[in-house]
């Protein structure tokens, strides 16, 4: 489901949760959400589902906007931190029957063999559950759902590191069986999840700092080290996101359109180039001395 | 799996064309799906496509509709020449720099070479 947000805001009691956040997303895809703590993440993700009405500004959903829109929310699912959709003493077989009447899609096949492999028994009640598994009854929700637009919302805490991965193979095969389908995951995790996604979107202090086709971010992103006076020379005109200095050698960090010439006259001057992950360009992004801030 | 300094298409590239090179892929087989290299390096198909589409470009590899990817006729030759060409500029220049770096005689690296070789330099 093709997503596009314009000028959204929303304003709690005291504080701006999201000011101005203007963002397209296309079907089909995954794509990652990015954001520092409070950076708005939840709070864009829950209006998106229909949770919340914003202060003002525009959201739609394949053209339709969301809030109180029964006949859209059916096909948006958002899995907060883990699956909170029936009270913690009832069974997992209940939010199993829930979803079921929920989710017109809903394929309790899949659920069984996603319980399966996450080694939840239905029968469980979902407040005897440890954290990691709570969390994984949510990424069986989600996934099962078979939901156009699926969301979730840092689904992954307590969830061990073999669980997560299955987590991760699970939306890829999902995605490549069912190519129509929208995932977007809010995530802190990013070095170990950034390769399964498409597209993404990093929001800094309630706006959009990047959307990008994730090709296209990390072909922007590079750290270029050699002797001080060469790299400044070389990043002059460029956007630079961090620095770092060790003695005559400096390390600068930029985001900007890398041309050849730049790599050819790089490597003519002893200057290395090389580029930033995800989790790097997120962190000189966002962080402190970031950019965005 | 890979490393970090360059674009993963591009080391998936490479790999594909290495495998080529040392006859583990011949000409005219299928390579795999972009869905199978996605599960199996745990990457978004966008990115396998990729891979793909360059070599498409480069002509190592073409596209038979609805059934897949193959590698094209004359693939390895082709890449073998390529390698070939670059062969003196990345290997054997970078070789004679680092010995003059560390002060090793030329003659010393051609006597080692014509030991490795056996004297009839196969």
């Amino acid at each position: 489901m093709q997503i596009d947000v314009k000028n959204l805001r929303l304003e709690y009691a005291d504080t701006v949760a999201l000011d101005g956040l203007t963002l397209s997303l296309p079907s089909g895809g995954i794509h990652g959400l990015l954001g520092r703590n409070g950076s708005g993440k939840t709070s864009l993700l829950s209006i998106l589902a229909g949770f919340r009405k914003q202060t003002s500004g525009e959201v739609l959903v394949n053209g339709e906007p969301v809030f109180e829109n029964a006949r859209i929310v059916r096909d948006i699912a958002l899995i907060r931190e883990s699956g909170d959709t029936v009270e913690g003493s009832e069974k997992v077989s209940e939010a199993l029957r829930y979803a079921d009447y929920l989710r017109p899609n809903w394929d309790a096949d899949y659920a069984g063999v996603l319980l399966e492999k996450f080694e939840i028994s239905a029968k469980s009640k979902l407040d005897s559950l440890s954290r990691g598994k709570q969390s994984a009854v949510g990424v069986m929700l989600g996934l099962a759902s078979r939901a156009p637009l699926t969301m979730f919302d840092e689904t992954y805490l307590g969830m061990d590191a073999p669980s997560r991965y299955l987590f991760y193979d699970e939306i890829l095969q999902e995605y490549m069986s069912h190519p129509g389908r929208t995932f977007l995951l809010s995530t802190h995790l990013i070095d170990e999840v950034s390769r399964i996604f498409n597209r993404v979107t990093i929001i800094d202090r309630g706006r959009t700092l990047i959307n990008e086709d994730i090709g296209t971010l990390l072909a922007r992103g590079a750290a270029l080290t050699g002797p001080a006076e060469r790299v400044r020379e070389l990043t002059m005109a460029r956007r630079v996101i961090g620095e770092r200095a060790l003695g005559g050698t400096k390390s600068v960090m930029v985001y900007d359109d890398l041309d050849d010439a730049l790599r050819t006259r790089a490597r003519a001057s002893g200057v290395t180039l090389e580029p930033l992950d995800l989790q790097d360009l997120f962190v000189y992004l966002t962080g402190p001395t970031g950019d965005g801030r | 799996m890979f490393d970090d300094s360059r674009p993963i298409y591009r080391q998936i590239a490479e790999q594909i064309k290495q495998d080529i090179v040392s006859g583990t892929l011949h000409e005219e087989e299928q390579v795999m799906s972009t869905n199978q290299y996605a599960s199996f390096y745990r990457i978004n198909p966008a990115t396998a496509q990729k891979a793909f589409q360059e070599l498409v470009d480069e002509g190592v590899l073409y596209k038979k509709r609805g059934i897949g990817m193959f590698v094209s006729p004359g693939a390895q030759a082709s890449l073998l020449a390529v390698r070939r060409d670059r062969f003196f500029d990345e290997v054997v220049v970078p070789m004679i720099d680092e010995a003059r770096t560390i002060g090793m005689p030329i003659a010393d690296v051609l006597a080692r070479i014509r030991l490795y070789c056996g004297e009839d330099g196969g």
